[in-house]
């Protein structure tokens, strides 16, 4: 009994190649498959004068929407409400019941500190979190898994014999940290807060690392330390902002004490996460020197 | 109109900003790229901090209970300004890492470069 | 005490941005890869429980995150539609997680592994969160959080290419959220609202008086352009084929199918939320969405054609669908809108099928990526070619497939539109046919015989589960998209 000849059997018992017959037919060229991907057209090779030539119509078009952008938003911005103006939309019963209500409802005497801590946690909460998603990022581009861990992750300074600027750091060390825990834990209080207070210690801990170099706070805070504080802290954050949020949609009254304007140990929840943010952003900052630092011979 | 435009000149720098950091995307190297991106961000924040100010008023830190808003600034910009610089810096981050090691394995800052011999040596393979 | 249903969009964002912040802390691999699924799966079940919940109640709902309500704190809005598209979020994320851990043994640095883990949990978590937002600060802190997890997730792989893509990625990314954050910064000027429904009520007011309406023009046009940015629609796709071609096979499906249908699903709710279609129709900005989203649809198919590998190719598809979808919402009608969700869904779907197929059909033929090397490679994987071929054909617009559906719906609301009507069929059928020019012929390259004879692989049983899956979803969306439809304009009578 003979095979089934027809085309298709042909095609799927691999003798033809369906492809290449169709192309044949309709380019009219020998029906001999080719090994290879078919010749296109060779491209000219990218040269200087190529690559400035082919971005001059893109120079054009990138500076022509750059204008039309300028035109519309000055056009845009003309008719805003004018700059300091007291009947402005802005300042309406929102912004009114935050100054006007925060203390009571808050306890925070600073108005933003209230409002980014309290009536809008969830926007902090989501800030905070892409700061840490920055933070992982660099670490898993910069951090280089070696035995001798230990040698890598010291900042490599030329200031490791520079008497002026270990004498300098080591006396003024102990007040930036002190100042940094200050705007830190004063932040419902006065302008501060965990964001700028944790900028300080972060700034504190770098100058030291710069100038102290292997015996520095690097051997004590490597990256894996650093990261596993953040996540610590980050997740005391969520946890104290999730009973927040729950408490607060199913309106359960919540046992937290409103807080004593003036003192430190007040305000409800604002101190805890003031802090746990503050060690967030100060952990951070010194995550980025150290790893960006690293291996630079 | 003059005097308009005098009482909106933060808002109008903000625009003038704006514009520049965008002009300075156009540039092939990296660093400055970045740059942009940040003036960028920063005449935003600019914009947004005017949006909270009125004339005569003092920063929003009340000293006791019942304060008059009256006598203080909206609160509400300060706090998206603060949201908005803490996410400018953790991107700002990102991107020089990423310059850093495209740095170290292209030696080179320039990123039309770096994606010429990035494309050139994934054909080789 | 709320019925339970209604805390569920809460849970499910915290639950996810929870397991990701807990990812560092598990240092093997194995344990955080079965936390996330557990995670995703949990997501997907409390999305389909608020999904049908508020669909007997025949109502939306809105969760307070707090103790202040509506303009003075934060708050959630669930209904029908933000059910439905969450679910399908979630679940095609389940699956694709399922089908995919072979990937991240292989593509991704020993010992980081549970990092990318918390990448792909911190999407879950923006996505859903800008699902379920009813705010427009919280929106943009959010797509700040799924800029960066989807330029993490690209760069996974640590290549040369992959950096390179993933500089520009972010820097559209950064490009498209300033300009998101200035229009939201124009729009509190005039409103001195951040809020979803009292920002409604002021826009109304004041194009009512005709006072301030320019800078509010402005503004909604900054915010759209910063999320078309974002979700690669036509002039601004520049760094879409390069990063979705160059991350694993896993993330490029994720990206690809997740990741920009988020920031689309936010832009619908802004427009029909915060501004309404009517106003939108009054400043002929429908008109100006309509035309990019069409030139896209063209541009792009016309592009792929050129395409030598196949992953870029199936990325410049992604273009062509974004513009799909666009152009639905272009018309300016609420069966457009629900015509773009349903594309939404279908490309989901189908795209993922698409790069999880491609990936497995690259893996047996030595990880080579060009089309003319793969030839023969479904010949090995008869089951990826099958998911391919399906995929392929649900996007030229077979009937009974998904693509069918949406091209279907997607005519059908034109209808309704006096002016677009023959523009959007014209424009249609010519990008179907430049569909169908390429993917058939790469269909039948895969099925062609092989240029040397490989053994036929057996790819595990998850891949090959998930492909099914994928595959049974695929027909059913192509047979039953008529009552899915009825449900999506539900949701957004709801909305």
């Amino acid at each position: 009994m003979t095979e089934p000849n027809g085309r298709f059997s042909q095609w799927l018992r691999g003798e033809t190649d369906l492809f290449d017959e169709a192309r044949s037919l309709i380019l009219n060229q020998d029906g001999v498959p080719p090994a290879d991907p078919p010749k296109k057209k060779p491209k000219r090779r990218k040269t200087g004068a190529m690559l400035h030539r082919r971005y001059t119509m893109f120079h054009i078009l990138f500076v022509t929407s750059c204008i039309l952008l300028l035109a519309l938003l000055l056009s845009a911005v003309m008719d805003l409400p004018t700059f300091g103006d007291p009947y402005a939309p802005s300042s309406n019963e929102v912004s009114d019941r935050y100054v006007a209500d925060g203390l009571e409802e808050t306890g925070a005497l600073n108005a933003v500190a209230g409002m980014i801590l309290d009536y809008r946690a969830f926007d902090t909460f989501g800030e905070s979190t892409v700061l840490f998603a920055a933070a992982i990022s660099v670490l898993f581009l910069l951090q280089h898994r070696t035995d001798s861990h230990r040698h890598a992750f010291a900042p490599v300074t030329t200031n490791e014999n520079d008497l002026i600027l270990q004498t300098a750091v080591r006396i003024s060390f102990p007040f930036i940290l002190m100042f940094g825990s200050y705007v830190v834990l004063n932040g419902h209080l006065s302008p501060g807060g965990g964001f700028s207070g944790g900028a300080v210690l972060g700034a504190g801990l770098i100058l030291y690392g710069a100038a102290f170099g292997r015996e520095g706070l690097s051997e004590k805070l490597p990256p894996e330390r650093t990261s596993r504080i953040t996540v610590i802290c980050l997740l005391i954050y969520a946890a104290l902002k999730c009973f927040s949020f729950f408490t607060g949609a199913n309106h359960m009254a919540i046992e937290i004490p409103k807080g004593i304007p003036g003192a430190i140990l007040s305000s409800g929840f604002i101190l805890p996460l003031n802090i746990c943010v503050g060690i967030i952003v100060a952990c951070t900052i010194f995550n980025f020197f150290l790893l960006i630092t690293e291996g630079d011979d | 109109m003059l005097e308009h435009i005098i009482n909106m000149r933060f808002e109008i720098a903000a625009v003038f900003l704006f514009a520049i950091g965008f002009m300075t995307l156009l540039h092939p190297n990296l660093i400055k790229k970045i740059i942009g991106i940040n003036i960028m961000d920063t005449s935003i924040f600019l914009f947004l901090a005017a949006a909270g100010y009125v004339d005569g008023r003092t920063a929003p830190i009340v000293t006791g209970l019942g304060a008059d808003p009256s006598q203080y600034i909206n609160p509400v910009p300060s706090g998206l300004v603060l949201t908005g610089i803490v996410v400018s810096v953790s991107t700002t981050a990102f991107f020089l890492a990423l310059t850093i090691r495209l740095y170290r394995k292209y030696n080179s800052l320039n990123l039309d470069k770096i994606l010429l011999l990035a494309r050139k040596g994934k054909e080789k393979v | 005490m709320l019925p339970f249903y209604q805390n569920l969009p809460f849970f499910s964002i915290m639950l996810a941005m929870l397991v990701s912040i807990v990812c560092p802390l598990v240092k093997r691999t194995r344990p955080c890869y079965n936390l996330t699924v557990l995670a995703t799966a949990m997501l997907f079940i409390f999305s389909v429980i608020v999904a049908i919940c508020t669909g007997l109640q025949g109502e939306s709902f809105t969760y307070q995150l707090g103790h202040f309500p509506a303009p003075w704190g934060n708050e959630l809005r669930a209904g029908v539609l933000e059910g439905i598209m969450a679910a399908c979020f979630t679940g095609v994320m389940l699956l694709s997680l399922t089908g995919g851990h072979q990937d991240f043994e292989s593509d991704i640095e020993n010992g980081k592994q549970n990092l990318y883990f918390l990448m792909i949990n911190l999407l879950s978590a923006s996505l859903l969160a800008q699902v379920y937002t009813n705010d427009m600060f919280t929106g943009y802190v959010f797509l700040e959080i799924s800029g960066i997890a989807a330029c993490a997730v690209v760069m996974a792989t640590q290549t040369g290419l992959a950096i390179a893509c993933t500089i520009r990625y972010m820097i559209f990314n950064s490009l498209g959220s300033g300009l998101f954050l200035l229009g939201v910064a124009i729009l509190y000027r005039c409103t001195g609202q951040l809020l979803m429904e009292p920002l409604h009520n002021a826009v109304m007011l004041l194009s009512a008086q005709g006072s301030m309406v320019w800078p509010m023009i402005v503004s909604l046009g900054l915010m759209t352009v910063g999320l078309a940015a974002k979700s690669g629609q036509f002039p601004f796709h520049s760094w879409l084929p390069g990063a979705h071609s160059n991350a694993t096979t896993t993330s490029s499906a994720i990206l690809s199918g997740l990741v920009l249908k988020g920031y689309i699903i936010f832009e619908i709710k802004i427009i029909v939320r915060v501004f309404s279609l009517e106003l939108l129709r009054q400043w002929h900005l429908t008109d100006i969405l309509f035309l990019f989203g069409v030139g896209g649809m063209i541009i792009a198919s016309l592009r792929a054609r050129k395409e030598e590998q196949a992953k870029r190719m199936i990325a410049f598809s992604t273009v062509a669908q974004i513009g799909y979808i666009y152009a639905a919402l272009g018309l300016g009608t609420k069966l457009g809108i629900a015509a773009a969700c349903f594309q939404v869904i279908a490309h989901a779907f189908t795209k993922t099928m698409l790069f999880a197929s491609v990936g497995t059909l690259i893996d047996v033929s030595g990880h080579e990526k060009r089309l003319h090397y793969l030839r023969g490679s479904a010949r090995r994987a008869p089951l990826a070619g099958a998911a391919f071929t399906l995929g392929g054909l649900s996007l030229c617009g077979l009937p009974l497939l998904a693509g069918f559906g949406a091209k279907y719906l997607i005519a059908n609301a034109s209808f309704y539109n006096r002016y677009l009507t023959v523009a959007m069929l014209l424009a249609l059928a010519f990008s179907s046919l430049l569909n169908a020019l390429y993917y058939l012929p790469a269909i039948i390259n895969f099925w062609m015989p092989p240029l040397e004879d490989y053994p036929v692989v057996r790819s595990d049983r998850s891949r090959r589960f998930s492909l099914i899956a994928f595959m049974i979803v695929n027909v059913a969306l192509g047979v039953w998209f008529v009552p899915i439809m009825n449900l999506l304009l539900h949701g957004i009578e709801l909305l």
